[in-house]
């Protein structure tokens, strides 16, 4: 019998991948309820840039009178467009700061669920590095969906209440571009977002001795 | 695997372990010296709170020793880094434990498999392996069921497949039969009996299940943190009187 000890092997992307995706499936309604937390943010973050942006795409092509309906609408127009008084900034900081407290509260308590999970898998052979890669993923992968469905969400949104309350004028000058780039943004930001929130449980849980892991309640 | 009578597959130092909580400390060991044998069928018996399920965790290398020394395989465990570590449970020791611990997403034959993943196989080795070793337990046509759709026994039967995985030199069973009735925690005492005759693996279970003397090679009395007295299967008829 050998009495020398090995190193463990890492194991490769692809296997991190596969069993990180197979574990979100399989509790995939758990992980709606953070995903949940992303979407409505990011929706609300999208729904404000949106807005803006369409107003800014219909103001040179608006009449008089359309006009005066968004400026009464209560948009303020500062030279460099709409969007850009300081009001409007602190709202989507704002936002921004909320959603980052609900995420790491919902990675926190997604995480903690797990810790005789990840006793479990030290046990049977798992390094550190797997256990946050693992937590990474999954975090990316909420964040994605989070991001796109919650991004697409607030541009909808953003469009259909426009359109409600300036007419047709909405349709004809849609920026279909930088719609584009505000889906695209906005779900980087989400999965920024997905990943701040759960950096610190994923370390905390993979430092963990297994022992200590695994007497957590469950 | 062979039997190698002077071989120590596990060997404990004057291993203490202090525990705080808040301002107190409360001494789970308080020196324990012990020697195990490559093949034996150890029990570890004791009260709740005497320090059974820290040894356990000890020689498990769960958690680390306030002071003293474990010796694996002869090799000081607090010399090995995190990597030689975890190469060390997942090759040389399997785990059982009271809650069976299965992973809840993962089917059966995913539960069994996954130390085989840990360990570097790949995919056509270890579902074959895997198949195997849940035929041994008798539950290869439920590979695809989930714990939650697993009798508490047949879930037990899943955990001691998966911790032959890597086929360790020793298995750990903390209260094995803990959370099962009387027939089925017999057909598990059976069934690690067998094991340990036909693959030779070391059993170290932590119990207070008197049953468990039947089959043990030998018996660790532990209580208050400290080794009360070592006895011998041939002598133990005579103690078991004692307990019941």
């Amino acid at each position: 019998m050998k009495t020398s000890v090995e190193r463990q092997v890492v194991l490769p992307w692809n296997q991190v991948v596969r069993i990180s995706f197979n574990s979100i499936k399989a509790r995939f309604f758990r992980s709606l309820i953070t995903t949940l937390t992303l979407t409505l943010a990011v929706a609300f973050v999208a729904f404000t840039w949106s807005s803006y942006d369409m107003l800014n795409a219909i103001w040179p092509h608006a009449d008089k009178s359309l006009q005066d309906l968004i400026a009464s609408s209560g948009y303020e127009l500062t030279e460099k467009g709409f969007g850009s008084s300081p009001k409007d900034i602190w709202l989507a900081i704002l936002s921004v700061l909320v959603c980052v407290v609900g995420i790491i509260n919902a990675q926190l308590m997604a995480v903690t669920e797990r810790f005789r999970e990840i006793g479990t898998i030290k046990c049977l052979g798992a390094l550190d590095s797997f256990v946050v890669r693992i937590f990474l993923l999954e975090a990316v992968y909420q964040g994605l969906l989070g991001g796109v469905s919650g991004s697409v969400l607030g541009v909808l949104v953003a469009t259909l209440s426009l359109l409600w309350k300036f007419g047709f004028a909405v349709v004809y000058s849609w920026p279909f571009q930088q719609m584009l780039s505000t889906i695209g943004w906005a779900s980087g930001l989400a999965v920024f977002l997905s990943l701040i929130g759960v950096i610190y449980p994923a370390l905390v849980a993979a430092k963990m001795q297994p022992a200590v892991a695994l007497r957590a309640e469950e | 695997m062979y039997r190698d009578e002077t071989h120590n597959v596990v060997r404990l130092s004057e291993v203490t372990k202090v525990f705080r909580m808040g301002t107190n400390k409360v001494e789970a060991l308080k020196g324990v010296d012990l020697t195990i044998k490559t093949g034996e069928y150890l029990s570890i018996m004791g009260p709740s709170g005497s320090g059974k399920s820290t040894l356990f965790n000890m020689i498990g290398a769960l958690d680390k020793p306030t002071s003293g020394r474990v010796f694996i395989d002869e090799v000081d465990v607090a010399q090995l880094d995190a990597y030689e570590l975890a190469w060390l449970r997942c090759r040389k020791i399997g785990y059982i434990f009271q809650t069976f611990n299965l992973i809840q997403v993962m089917t059966a034959i995913e539960n069994v498999t996954l130390p085989m993943v840990f360990a570097g196989m790949n995919r056509d080795e270890y579902t074959e392996k895997g198949m195997d070793l849940l035929k041994i337990v008798g539950l290869a046509e439920r590979y695809h069921h989930k714990p939650s759709e697993l009798s508490g026994g047949q879930q037990q039967r899943v955990a001691i497949a998966r911790s032959l995985a890597n086929d360790p030199a020793i298995v750990l069973a903390d209260e094995p039969t803990g959370n099962l009735d009387l027939t089925t925690g017999e057909e598990i005492i059976f069934l690690l009996k067998q094991l340990s005759k036909e693959r030779g693996v070391t059993i170290i279970s932590a119990t207070h299940d008197v049953k468990m003397l039947n089959v043990s090679d030998r018996v660790v009395w532990i209580r208050d943190g400290r080794i009360d007295r070592i006895e011998d299967r041939d002598k133990l008829k005579i103690s078991i009187g004692e307990v019941a």
